[in-house]
């Protein structure tokens, strides 16, 4: 499962959710973070996750994964001559290809997420794992990133790259194995873009796109006529009871609009849409994703 | 927020060139449109760039579609929000395959040079979709726009990265990838680099290509040879690109969201751009709640005051727990923006706040445009006065 979506939509929290809901089903789940940038870490208060296996609770385990660290496992599996690799890792040209050539990065990852998903692991004395969830990177670059190894077997053309590249592209195409989940705010713009990267998550890359789950949907609290009368309460007071009113009339206000959105993002998806809530908490820690995770049923 | 904290106009005054920079979500392009649009009012010719497949640039600012050249927005359209533009104000979105294209026309000796590189497979492929070259090529326009000389104020809204300091790596990545001498010379096809670099390096060439194919070397090989005429003027624009990032008439903006990932993702930021020595004009925080200040304790028993005045006990329950909940989010914004101002050592964090309405138009942008624009104090009022 490939979670992807645009910047700052909670794709971490939705993943570790995801990830959380398949453990609690008891299958054996992997969570991968792919941007290095460690968010997964912040769900999981005193763990560090790095690029190996941590087990985080029962069945929940997660990753990190680190391009440079990924190519390196790739060349260990390919080269079983250990002098030759630590040429390879020498020379001056290897290095300088490994870090410039475009999209390298990209497709190391992916290689790596999909040697995590293989019955028979590649990696020495590795468990296989029920659920694979990738927490992939923002809208733009998530349709780059999902192409990048139809890019790779394009431009190989034949050779062990080409067949390769084409195992990856057609594991993201997979329909019956991988799915795509986006994630969306239910905001107007963000309800576009999802629509939009749907349109290019199908068409263009090919993948099976499962589920918009819609985050941060606020609770309806209160009523037209409730926020009637806190409409004349905001007015009439002051102190704490206008500041009251008003905060609920905010609340009353945007929990409209993203009634609307949601009905908008319903007719624009092809995939069924879901709804999490807004969570009312200072820091989304991992209770947060716990929670959301019991709405996931 | 002290009241001599300056204004956003303050900061930009004397500025050619305001880069706004972030990770993705935090409302990057909304604030860029309304920054631009804020200076068009104040009299200045603006241009303000995106790179934007999703269009957000366009649909702000009410146009029905942009493109790699700029247009021009109707002032009408602000009128009618009751913004007066003095100056004139345009948008473009680039199309980075396209400005890539253009800079190897440029850059190219001679039309088969060009062609050689605009057909390679490798080129065709960097050129597109490809990270980095996105970034690459809004430096690049926004170098051809200053060069040009034909506005007063360009501004950019960088493209969405993972991760802000993308923006700042990817453009070093590209032109060292472009300028890949040292793998050239390794790489001639006829395979003399052996003679050249010795033998350790054609065995490690010789185990790549069992890796990865001989075709994709060949490419490569293919991509550099075609790249060499090229090579010192792509140096030389790439300092030159530099220079004007690092220009005291250029100013970073950092953008951010109030939550504790963005905030600590734009402190990074920030230090990046400091030991970089590019210009920090200030900070953004889009999004805050803002706190209402008389209450906490003000009031003991508000669901009982409120039961009262609403004569609904068990609305008056859900008003105060809803109050309660947007108190807490208040104070964690803040918490962040405070531990943000001491990091940034800012003296002037512009706090846009959560507006009840969605901004995704010109009346949006418009009121967005009034918070950046105003004093510290005047923010404070205007959020305090919004019902």
């Amino acid at each position: 499962m490939i979670v992807t979506g645009k910047g700052g939509v909670g794709k971490t929290t939705v993943s570790v959710a995801l990830g959380m809901r398949a453990a609690a089903e008891g299958k054996r789940t992997i969570v991968c973070e792919v941007s290095a940038q460690e968010n997964a870490s912040r769900m999981f208060e005193h763990t560090t996750v790095g690029f190996h296996e941590v087990e985080l609770e029962e069945n929940l385990w997660a990753i990190s994964i680190d391009p440079d660290e990924s190519m390196r496992e790739y060349v260990l599996l390919q080269l079983k001559v250990r002098a030759m690799r630590d040429m390879l890792f020498r020379s001056r040209i290897f290095n300088y290809l490994a870090a410039a050539t475009p999209g390298l990065k990209e497709l190391v990852t992916i290689g790596k997420i999909w040697e995590l998903a293989q019955l028979d692991r590649k990696v020495k004395s590795a468990r296989k794992y029920d659920t694979v969830i990738v927490d992939a990177p923002a809208t733009g670059h998530g349709v780059g990133f999902l192409q990048t190894p139809r890019t790779f077997a394009n431009i190989a053309r034949v050779g062990p790259i080409h067949s390769q590249a084409k195992t990856l592209d057609n594991f993201i195409t997979d329909h019956d194995n991988t799915g795509v989940a986006i994630v969306a705010l239910p905001e107007e713009m963000p309800v576009n873009e999802s629509a939009a990267l749907e349109h290019d998550l199908v068409e263009e890359v090919g993948v099976a796109v499962d589920r918009v789950y819609l985050n941060g949907l606020y609770p309806e609290r209160f009523s037209k006529e409730e926020a009637e009368k806190l409409t004349a309460l905001a007015a009439a007071d002051d102190g704490a009871a206008k500041a009251a009113a008003r905060a609920a009339l905010s609340e009353f206000g945007r929990a409209r609009s993203q009634r609307a959105q949601l009905a908008r993002l319903r007719r624009r998806a092809q995939a069924p849409v879901k709804t999490l809530p807004f969570l009312f908490e200072p820091d989304l820690g991992p209770e947060a994703a716990r929670r959301l995770s019991k709405r996931l049923a | 927020m002290s009241p001599k904290s300056p204004t956003l106009a303050d900061v930009l005054d004397g500025k050619q060139v305001v880069i706004c920079a972030g990770s993705g979500g935090v409302g990057k392009t909304t604030t860029s449109a309304a920054i631009a649009a804020g200076l068009a009012a104040r009299g200045l010719k603006v241009c303000v760039l995106t790179i934007d497949p999703a269009k957000r640039l366009a649909d702000s600012l009410g146009l029905e579609e942009l493109g790699n050249d700029a247009r021009r927005v109707d002032p009408k359209l602000f009128e009618a929000q009751g913004v007066e533009i003095k100056g004139e104000l345009w948008a473009m979105m680039l199309d980075p395959k396209q400005t890539f294209d253009e800079l190897i026309a440029r850059q190219a000796p001679d039309e088969e040079s060009r062609d050689r590189v605009l057909q390679n497979p490798i080129y065709q492929q960097i050129s597109g979709a490809l990270a980095g070259s996105q970034e690459y090529m809004a430096m690049e326009k926004l170098f051809e726009l200053h060069t040009e000389g034909d506005y007063d104020m360009l501004v950019l809204d960088t493209p969405p990265s993972r991760n802000a300091l993308d923006f700042l790596e990817a453009p070093r990545r590209l032109t060292q990838f472009i300028e890949g001498k040292s793998l050239k010379v390794f790489m001639k096809p006829t395979g003399f680099a052996a003679k050249v670099a010795g033998r350790g390096a054609t065995v490690a060439l010789s185990v790549m290509k069992r890796i990865v194919g001989f075709d994709l070397i060949a490419d490569l090989a293919e991509f550099f040879n075609a790249f060499s005429g090229m090579v010192d003027g792509f140096q030389a624009r790439a300092k030159r690109v530099n220079k004007l990032l690092a220009a005291p008439t250029t100013c970073f903006l950092v953008v951010c969201g109030p939550q504790g990932e963005p905030i600590d993702e734009a402190v990074y930021f920030h230090r990046k751009l400091v030991e970089a020595k590019l210009p920090f004009g200030g900070v953004i925080v889009n999004k805050v709640h803002y706190p209402a200040e008389q209450l906490r304790g003000d009031d003991e028993d508000l669901p009982g005051t409120l039961a009262e005045k609403l004569g609904d006990e068990d609305l008056a329950q859900r008003v105060a727990a809803n109050f309660a909940d947007y108190q807490a989010l208040a104070e964690r914004d803040a918490r962040n923006i405070e531990h943000l101002a001491r990091e940034m050592r800012a003296t002037g964090v512009i706090r846009v706040p959560y507006l009840d309405e969605d901004v995704h138009d010109l009346a949006g942008l418009a009121q967005i445009n009034r918070y950046l624009f105003a004093t510290g104090e005047e923010r404070v009022a205007m959020a305090a006065g919004r019902a």
